[in-house]
């Protein structure tokens, strides 16, 4: 495989890039239980977009692990989970953003770094802005669905060097935010590096 | 869904005076889905509504759809007529549409996937878009989102909006495209009448369909809303033929929740939402507070 892009993304930090048809992208949990909040866009046309919905939907649950088709918006698969070392993902609980962050834990949290920041900031790169976010993937995010509905985030299920890897169907444009949070488990209570790995068709 | 009953010209259509006579004569005709103008006249109220304070009153038929932009304070009370409606909805803020709906924060702020009497529906800025105020049925979605054309040209061979199976998403577009917005601005959603539940262990969607017996629901708009609704079959509904019957909407106006109300006062993560509310509407002075 040649490697196109061989990064560590640094604690709290965003990433954007290109993953090519046919390509492949590797996230690597370096630290454990690291949420990666990731979007992804057709990038002929960043109006088609990754679309929660439409992939639980295909694929008729919830979690997202090996064989998962993400699907765009109008139903195109966009990638396909091809190795998962964790067992599965999240893709209900949205990013963590200062404006929800004031309901779930008070207003001495509105000024905490967050996803929707990162997302922003790095989607402001490519023409993108706040209308083109929407119900993103949470890789290592670990948010079961209980008998009466109750949903949360609890202590994640992955551990220090477990990946997964994804390959594109079409050129799809990467959103990623290396999740801030430190007021839930979904980082462990402490933010670490991420490992990704874009590989050439 | 084309209900026309327009009867064969007696004057002739050949010159302008006789299409015009024969378009006129059209007025008046009265067919099972539509809007009534004025709302107040709607003559199918329910008990316990008063029609003569109907804002919005219309009849979408499955695979229909419509829009309007309601008040703060305006009560929008869905109707599954005949047992088999699918109401799918997208709300945004009414003039600022890049503040909307976010399923996701509706959910894991409340901490539960399943919407019922009290839950709010919550926009991305942390602020209340509307509140339920009444659910007969209790089978609706917050997961599947709407279909998509290529969804049910998948499962009956068709999804256009012209067509016999119309994708949710496709009469999305058109009705986000009546106030400005393109498909970009279209996020997943929820959906009335139609519910799904998640398998604990597995992740699984399991099917629950329609309620019982025919069923409303009502939502109380928090602050000015857009509000698009789609009728048409749930994208997971496992029947092998497209199937999707009569919505009925109505609304009227009243006051939102004061903060020291239910649902207001339902859970911590509520009155910190009704507070966000608050506070942007005083700070944008007394016009934004003049409905409380």
């Amino acid at each position: 495989m040649t490697v196109l892009t061989d990064v560590v993304v640094e604690a709290r930090a965003p990433w954007s890039g290109i993953v090519p048809a046919g390509g492949t992208l590797q996230i690597v949990d370096l630290g454990g239980n690291q949420a990666v909040d990731c979007l992804f866009y057709l990038a002929s046309d960043t109006a088609e977009r990754y679309s929660a919905p439409e992939t639980l939907v295909w694929q008729g649950s919830v979690y997202l692990t090996t064989g998962t088709v993400l699907r765009s918006d109008t139903g195109r698969p966009l990638l396909t989970v091809v190795e998962d070392q964790v067992g599965r993902h999240d893709t209900l609980g949205g990013a963590c953003s200062k404006e929800s962050n004031t309901l779930r834990y008070g207003h001495h949290t509105r000024h905490q770094h967050a996803c929707v920041e990162n997302f922003l900031a790095e989607g402001a790169r490519w023409g993108l802005g706040k209308r083109d976010l929407v119900s993103n993937i949470n890789w290592y995010m670990n948010v079961p669905v209980e008998a009466s509905g109750a949903l949360g985030i609890v202590d994640g299920i992955s551990a220090p060097g477990l990946s997964l890897t994804l390959r594109a169907h079409e050129d799809v444009l990467t959103l990623i935010s290396n999740c801030p949070q430190v007021n839930n488990p979904c980082n462990g209570f402490d933010p670490t590096p991420v490992r990704l790995v874009v590989g050439a068709p | 869904m084309n209900e026309s009953i327009t009867a064969a010209p007696a004057a002739g259509t050949a010159t302008t005076d006789g299409a015009r006579a024969h378009a006129r004569a059209q007025a008046g005709a009265v067919v099972e889905h539509m809007p009534t103008l004025p709302a107040s006249v709607y003559s199918d109220a329910p008990s316990g509504v008063d029609p003569s304070a109907l804002v919005w009153a219309e009849r979408v038929a499955g695979g229909g759809y419509t829009h309007r932009v309601v008040r703060r304070g305006t009560t929008v009370r869905l109707t599954d007529v005949d047992g088999d409606a699918c109401a799918h909805l997208l709300v945004y803020r009414a003039g600022e549409p890049w503040e909307r709906l976010n399923v996701a924060d509706t959910v894991k702020v409340q901490w539960n996937a399943y919407l019922g009497v009290g839950q709010l529906l919550l926009s991305d800025q942390g602020r209340v878009l509307a509140s339920i105020l009444t659910d007969t049925g209790g089978h609706h979605d917050t997961l599947c989102g709407t279909s998509s054309r290529m969804r049910n040209e998948h499962r009956y061979g068709s999804g256009q909006a012209q067509g016999p199976s119309p994708a949710g998403r496709e009469l999305f577009v058109l009705a986000a495209a009546k106030h400005g917005l393109g498909p970009a601005d279209i996020q997943p959603g929820i959906s009335f009448f139609k519910g799904v539940r998640v398998e604990p262990d597995t992740g699984d969607l399991t099917w629950v369909g329609a309620a019982p017996t025919p069923s409303h629901i009502e939502l109380r708009a928090e602050l000015d809303l857009l509000v698009l609704i789609a009728n048409t079959a749930h994208p997971v509904d496992p029947r092998p033929e497209w199937s999707c019957s009569t919505l009925e909407i109505l609304a009227w106006p009243g006051n939102p929740t004061p903060p020291d109300r239910w649902p207001a006062t339902a859970s911590p993560e509520a009155a910190r939402a009704f507070a966000n509310n608050a506070e942007d509407l005083a700070a944008r002075g007394p016009g934004a507070r003049e409905a409380s």
